[in-house]
């Protein structure tokens, strides 16, 4: 019955997304200025809170980063199992399901990975990309306070995903599925986490960005919708638009 | 005096052996390459300022900056005058070869290896490779994308890293900054040079 609900606002949304996704196209902004202003405020917030804490998390010994990278992304897969049923991608079901149930228990709650050393490399999947490769295209793209670049398509699969993902069902929703049950704290302190360790392995990366860019702003955004596109097509090989200078 | 005759004589003779030449066929040019400069970059013989001009002269040498700044003009080149494009190669190679150096000097150790290459046409091939950094973070794919119209002397025009187009995210940037003037070449030229003198 609680699924039933959840569907009944589910359609209308992606009813939107499919009736505006076509007309817009990635470059597009949404409202530039105040993505720009919000994208700001976000650098400030990373300043003082995500950077410091980020590189504290740094200096912890490698195998309490590395355990804390397994344990979250273990718990993001879980996301991926209804988004590959959805996108009908069977094999990566296979790895997704194998790897969760793996990591899980014989990889102690998802602190090891040993699935990986039996070949299981589940892809992150989301609503997002499940849209995208429905044939849906970006929308428009903007900036979110905290959650940072998206586009329409996106922050609708960002609401979506928190219905269809078992790991929120559990904890945000407070239903119990297989004697297992959390709270709101224990879903944002995974996510949380999750930041700081996607920001802490990416902070060489983030500080040459900053320093070498003349419009950081308009880097980000292309590195969002470039990611965002390699995910839908599950693959990392360039688009060639190269044209008439490759002759 | 007899320090900076040392010091100048050393650096003529770095400048002289630095640069060697690489294989023609794309796959080994880039190993060929990236092996070369991995050595020199971890050389601790050798100060940030040698290392700073050994990267400029091999980029000269093996990347098409000309075709790069080009690309990441966009659709501004072909309406462009040809003045206003030769100001714009200008300031975009400082700007490239001062971007260049400033990622390269932060270069930490790492493992380089040779994944694939792939023909996509008789212009230009792919080759794929990996990097293993030596402090245990996960290893990280790169593309380079190689020009191979003058077959003898293969050119560097992009690095995918990660499915990451840099020249790709660069033309964005530029576009960014061109659209909210005007489209007006000058503008861009003039952030450049800023870059470049900051």
């Amino acid at each position: 019955m609680h699924y039933l609900k959840n569907f009944k606002i589910l359609v209308p949304v992606l009813f939107m997304v499919f009736l505006l996704g076509p007309k817009l196209y990635s470059a597009e902004e949404c409202f530039e200025k105040t993505s720009r202003a919000v994208f700001k405020f976000n650098m400030a917030l990373d300043d003082v809170i995500l950077e410091p804490l980020a590189k504290g998390y740094n200096k912890l010994p490698s195998p309490v980063r590395k355990g804390t990278n397994n344990f979250t992304s273990n718990i993001g897969t879980l996301l991926s199992i209804p988004n590959n049923i959805l996108q009908g991608n069977f094999k990566q079901l296979g790895h997704s399901v194998g790897s969760f149930a793996i990591n899980s228990t014989v990889g102690l709650l998802g602190v090891l990975n040993p699935a990986e050393k039996i070949g299981l490399n589940p892809h992150k999947e989301d609503v997002g990309q499940t849209l995208g490769t429905y044939g849906v295209s970006t929308g428009c793209y903007f900036v979110l306070p905290v959650l940072g670049p998206t586009t329409v398509r996106d922050s609708v699969g960002i609401f979506a995903d928190t219905f269809i993902d078992p790991f929120a069902h559990i904890t945000i929703r407070e239903k119990e599925l297989l004697s297992t049950s959390g709270n709101n704290l224990d879903y944002f302190s995974v996510k949380a986490t999750g930041a700081i360790d996607f920001r802490a392995e990416n902070d060489k990366n983030f500080e040459s960005l900053e320093k070498n860019s003349i419009d950081l702003y308009s880097s980000i955004k292309s590195i969002y919708l470039q990611d965002r596109e390699n995910k839908i097509r599950n693959s990392i090989e360039d688009q060639d638009d190269w044209g008439s200078l490759d002759n | 005096m007899k320090k900076l005759v040392v010091y100048l004589f050393s650096i003529f003779f770095f400048l002289s052996s630095s640069l060697q030449a690489y294989s023609s066929n794309p796959r080994d040019f880039v190993n060929d390459l990236v092996s070369d400069v991995i050595a020199k970059l971890s050389d601790k013989n050798l100060n940030k300022e040698q290392k700073e001009i050994f990267i400029e002269e091999v980029a000269l040498e093996y990347v098409d900056i000309n075709a790069l700044g080009l690309y990441t003009l966009g659709e501004l080149r072909k309406s462009s005058s040809k003045d206003d494009i030769s100001g714009y190669q200008k300031s975009f190679e400082k700007y490239f070869l001062k971007s260049l150096t400033s990622r390269l000097s932060e270069y930490s150790s790492s493992k380089f290896e040779i994944l694939n290459e792939d023909k996509k046409s008789a212009t230009y091939t792919i080759v794929s490779s990996k990097v293993i950094p030596d402090d245990g973070g996960p290893d990280i794919k790169i593309d380079w994308r190689i020009y191979t119209k003058d077959p003898d002397k293969p050119l560097i025009r992009d690095l995918i890293v990660e499915g990451l187009s840099l020249a790709r995210t660069q033309k964005e940037e530029f576009a960014s900054i061109l659209s909210s003037n005007d489209n007006d070449i000058k503008a861009l030229i003039i952030k450049l040079e800023e870059f470049v003198q900051n």
